[in-house]
Parts: structure tokens; C-alpha cells; sequence
């Protein structure tokens, strides 16, 4: 990564003490939770290379799991992530893993809803804070939290992305990236669409009532 | 950042008549596309969070600073500066109190600011809260040392790497080190000139410092390493300031560093498969760390 900005140069401000293994931990969880939106009754994170052996020292299961209970990198109400959990009655276990992984800083995290829907969440940690979400629901995609991303579930018919893309060009929105996962053809497709400007609840609202839509997740840029 | 050398952006400052500052500030504002007022609020911030690491270990109503392996070392160097018979003088004892107390916080999972690396979050606040108390800078002044600091900082991470895994700890401590210490330039007056001659000797002065976290952990020996770190910087600038320039130029020096960084062994980068995590100590507390 070489396009450093003044926010990557001098900061992040974050809790200590490890960029990688706490700052981006906790953004990690951060936004699996962000992408759920629903409450959660049970989470697990399975910890996988780096993660798993030195977790503790590093603090990532506060960080992880601080992150998933809504708090950023930078909030000083981590180190009790423990205590919220239990007061939120958040159950929550750390299990490590020697299976082979994408990255040495990787976390699958398995979330019980209470609508009791499993969800699972891959994220990645690639240094100085920054994350990389790699799968949901075992679909691979790949966003970083850096853009205000969209996270859209449709029906996988013809003309859903020029939907979607005339939603958000009608609202002034120019999308940065986009990109387009599917399971099977025919049945339900991912896209995550990263957009420069904010994406308000009257477009969110237009873009859920699309024909063809399952469901929409704005996952807000968390941090510069 | 437009310019991938400092004698670039020299150029381009002295044509266009733009302090270090005001060029980083602008070139920010594109980068970012953040406005003027939301950096600013960032760095005063940034500025508040430095302030507050560099005092907590002072704060006797806060249970003890520990780390897993480190901690309370600050307020011994606190103590001895009380008794004004300091072996460094004020100035740099004060530093090495600052930097720790910094890691020390960072250890024990307070807030901090990574600047560049977390694990080498002491130098900066250390220097600039030294510097500041010694010449009683306004907020002002500290803002505009900061946005001189990442203009050296952004040129090593597009030049070099500012990752102990990559380059050691040359290019975390290092980086830090050099960023400090053009702030304290660019704060005291110091030409743009100046600024890239103290930044130059402080990578000088650690090329080769290799990164052996014991335990992998961000506690020995980097905490006193951001002390030297801290130390490095208030010399170089002192150096700069009384006119002595860098034999080799900043943009060379960090072309050396990223060398050199790539040269050592994986060993010696961040893996803790070396130096002193190795060693019969060492492995000791790693062991009965995670026994």
C-alpha cells in the first residue's frame, strides 16, 4: 500500500497496542457487525495464523469482539468489551484454529441472530489498521471498510446492477468500485458497490424497494 | 503526495512561496478530500491524545501503566528528574519519560496515536511535548510541526516502507524518529532545507536497527527504543538547526534504509524468530507468557 494519507502517516488514534492485531481486529468486528445490522445473541471467532497464537498479548478477542458490540478503534470502552457483552447478553467464545488461512491476520466470525439466521464473516487484517472484509455467508468479496460500501443481496436476474446503478446515478452518487459476486446462476447474487459520496435513508429506501431486492447494508466509512 | 522526492517539494515550496506546512495541509486536503477544518480538528485531536499519553503515567490516581511484559518505568525517570541531577539534563530525560509513559499506555491498551506505527507511537508525542514545554509552543505551532512531520513520513512510506516487518525497526522507530525531528525543525524556525537534514540524520543514525519484539509483542524493546528514538531526534535537530547538514541527502538516505531494510534477514523483521526474542530471556517470557 503506498498511497499513505495524513490519517495513515500520523494515526490512526487508536486503542494500543497493536495496529494490525487490535486497531484492525476491532474494525474487523466493527463492521461484521455493521453488515448484520440485527441483534446477536451468540458470536464465535474463529482465529486463524497470527491471530490465534498471539492473541492475547495483543488484546485482538477485546478488540474483536469490542469492535462487533458497535465501539471503534479509538474508543476507550474496549477494554471492557468483555463486561458489555455479558451486560448485553452477547455470548461469546474465541476458538483457534490451525487450518490453513488467506492471510496470516484472518478471523471467521459466526453470528447467531436473533431472527436466529447464522451469519459468517471473513475478514483479513493487512496492517497499519486497515481490514479487508473476504467473505459473507461463503461468498467470496472483497471491500475495506475505506468507502462507504453498499452490500445488496438481490435476485440474480438481467438488469439488476443498471437498477441499481441508475438508483444512485439519479441521487448524484459516483460509485468507486463495484463488484458482483453470485452463488448460482439464477439464485441470489451479492454486490458491493463503493461509493465516494454519503448514500442517505431516501436512497437506501428507493434501492430496498427495487424489484428484485432482498436486501440492502449500507456499511458507513467507519475511519480515514 | 505529488512529489516523490524532497527535492521536489523543496522546489515547489520555495517557487510557490508555501511553508512545509501550508504545502501538507493542501496537498491533504486533495488527498483526502477532507476540508480545511476537519484536518485541523484531527490535528488538534491527535495533539490532545499525544498530550494526555505523555502525562498518564504521572497520573497517581490511575492504577499502574502495565504492559505483558513492560511497565512503570516512566515514573522512575520522573522521580529522578524531580532530584535535578539528571545524567541527560532535562530535555532529554524528559523525552524518555514521555516516550515511555506513551508505550506504556499503548501496552496496557490506552489510546494512542500511531504515528507512523503503533509501535513506535512514543516518539512523536515525546519530542513534541518536550519540545513545546521547553519553548512554549501554542497549539498553532504544534499543527504546523505535525503537517511538516507528514510530508518525511508520507516520502518513506512511498519511498522505503514504514513497516517493522519490512524494513525492521529502522522504518518504525526510524520513521518516527525523523518525522520528530522535522517537527522540531520546522517548529523552531528551521529552513525547508533544514527540516530534510535533521529527518536524514535520524535514519542515519539507526540504519540497520533490526525489529525482535520479544514474544511478539509491542513492549521489549521497543519501548525504549521510542526513548532513543526520542533522544535521536531532539540531536539531530540540534545538529540541523546549528547548520551541520546530512553528508548524504534525505532522499538518498531512505533509499539506503529501504536497502538495507530488504536486506535483513525475515528473522530480524517483526517475526521474533531473532535477536533478542531469541535470546535464553527472551524465549523465557515468551514461554511463560503463553504457557
Amino acid at each position: 500500500m503506498k498511497n499513505y494519507n495524513l490519517f495513515d502517516i500520523i494515526g490512526p488514534v487508536m486503542i494500543g497496542p497493536s495496529s494490525s492485531h487490535t486497531a484492525g481486529a476491532c474494525r474487523i468486528g466493527y463492521t461484521a457487525q455493521n453488515i448484520i445490522k440485527l441483534p446477536v445473541n451468540q458470536v464465535e471467532f474463529v482465529l486463524y495464523g497470527s491471530f490465534a497464537k498471539t492473541y492475547k498479548g495483543h488484546g485482538t478477542d477485546i478488540a474483536l469482539l469490542g469492535g462487533f458490540l458497535g465501539l471503534k478503534q479509538d474508543d476507550e470502552r474496549l477494554v471492557d468489551a468483555f463486561k458489555i457483552a455479558e451486560a448485553r447478553g452477547l455470548k461469546y467464545q474465541f476458538i483457534c484454529s490451525d487450518d490453513e488461512a488467506p492471510h496470516p491476520n484472518t478471523v471467521k466470525i459466526i453470528a447467531h441472530t436473533n431472527r436466529l439466521e447464522t451469519w459468517e464473516i471473513i475478514g483479513i487484517s493487512i496492517g497499519g489498521g486497515k481490514m479487508i472484509i473476504n467473505a459473507i455467508n461463503g461468498i467470496d468479496v472483497q471491500f475495506s471498510g475505506d468507502y462507504n460500501t453498499l452490500v445488496t443481496h438481490h435476485k440474480d436476474n438481467s438488469g439488476m446492477l443498471a437498477k441499481i446503478s441508475t438508483c444512485l446515478s439519479e441521487h448524484r452518487i459516483n460509485i468507486a468500485f463495484m463488484k458482483l459476486f453470485r452463488e448460482e446462476k439464477g439464485k441470489i447474487a451479492i454486490g458491493i458497490i463503493e461509493t465516494d459520496e454519503m448514500i442517505e435513508e431516501v436512497v437506501l429506501n428507493e434501492l430496498t424497494r427495487l424489484d428484485g431486492m432482498i436486501n440492502v447494508n449500507l456499511i458507513e466509512k467507519i475511519y480515514d | 503526495m505529488k512529489f516523490s522526492t524532497s527535492n521536489e517539494l523543496i522546489l515547489y515550496c520555495r517557487n510557490n512561496n508555501l511553508t512545509l506546512n501550508a504545502f501538507s495541509l493542501s496537498e491533504e486536503i486533495i488527498n483526502t478530500g477532507r476540508s480545511y477544518g476537519y484536518i485541523r480538528d484531527y490535528l488538534k485531536n491527535v495533539i490532545k491524545v499525544m498530550q494526555n499519553a505523555v502525562l498518564s503515567s504521572q497520573d497517581m490516581t490511575q492504577p499502574s501503566r502495565r504492559g505483558k511484559i513492560i511497565g512503570n518505568d516512566s515514573r522512575k525517570i520522573h522521580d529522578r528528574l524531580g532530584s535535578h541531577n539528571t545524567v541527560c539534563g532535562e530535555t532529554i530525560a524528559k523525552a524518555a519519560a514521555y516516550a515511555l509513559s506513551t508505550m506504556e499506555l499503548n501496552a496496557s491498551m490506552g489510546k494512542v496515536v500511531a504515528s507512523p506505527t503503533a509501535g513506535s507511537c512514543g516518539v512523536m508525542p515525546a519530542v513534541l511535548m518536550t519540545t513545546k514545554e521547553r519553548f512554549a509552543l501554542d497549539e498553532e505551532t504544534l499543527i504546523s510541526g505535525l503537517l511538516a512531520a507528514n510530508l518525511v513520513g508520507s516520502l518513506v512510506a512511498k519511498n522505503a516502507t514504514i513497516s517493522g516487518a519490512e524494513g525492521g525497526c529502522q522504518a518504525e522507530v526510524g520513521t518516527a524518529s525523523a518525522m520528530a525531528s522535522a517537527a522540531v525543525v520546522h517548529m523552531l524556525g528551521g529552513t525547508p532545507e533544514m527540516v530534510f537534514n535533521a529527518a536524514a540524520m535520524c535514519f542515519k543514525n539507526l540504519l540497520g536497527l533490526v525489529c525482535d519484539p520479544i514474544a511478539g509483542l509491542v513492549e521489549s524493546p521497543c519501548a525504549k527504543r521510542n526513548a532513543m528514538g526520542a533522544a535521536n531526534a531532539l540531536l539531530c535537530a540540534e545538529m540541523s538547526l546549528a547548520g551541520i547538514e546530512s553528508i548524504i541527502p534525505f532522499d538518498e538516505v531512505v533509499e539506503a534504509m529501504y536497502r538495507v531494510g530488504r536486506a535483513l534477514p525475515p528473522s530480524l523483521r517483526e517475526t521474533s524468530m531473532g535477536g533478542l526474542a531469541t535470546t535464553k530471556t527472551g524465549v523465557q517470557i515468551q514461554t511463560d507468557l503463553f504457557k
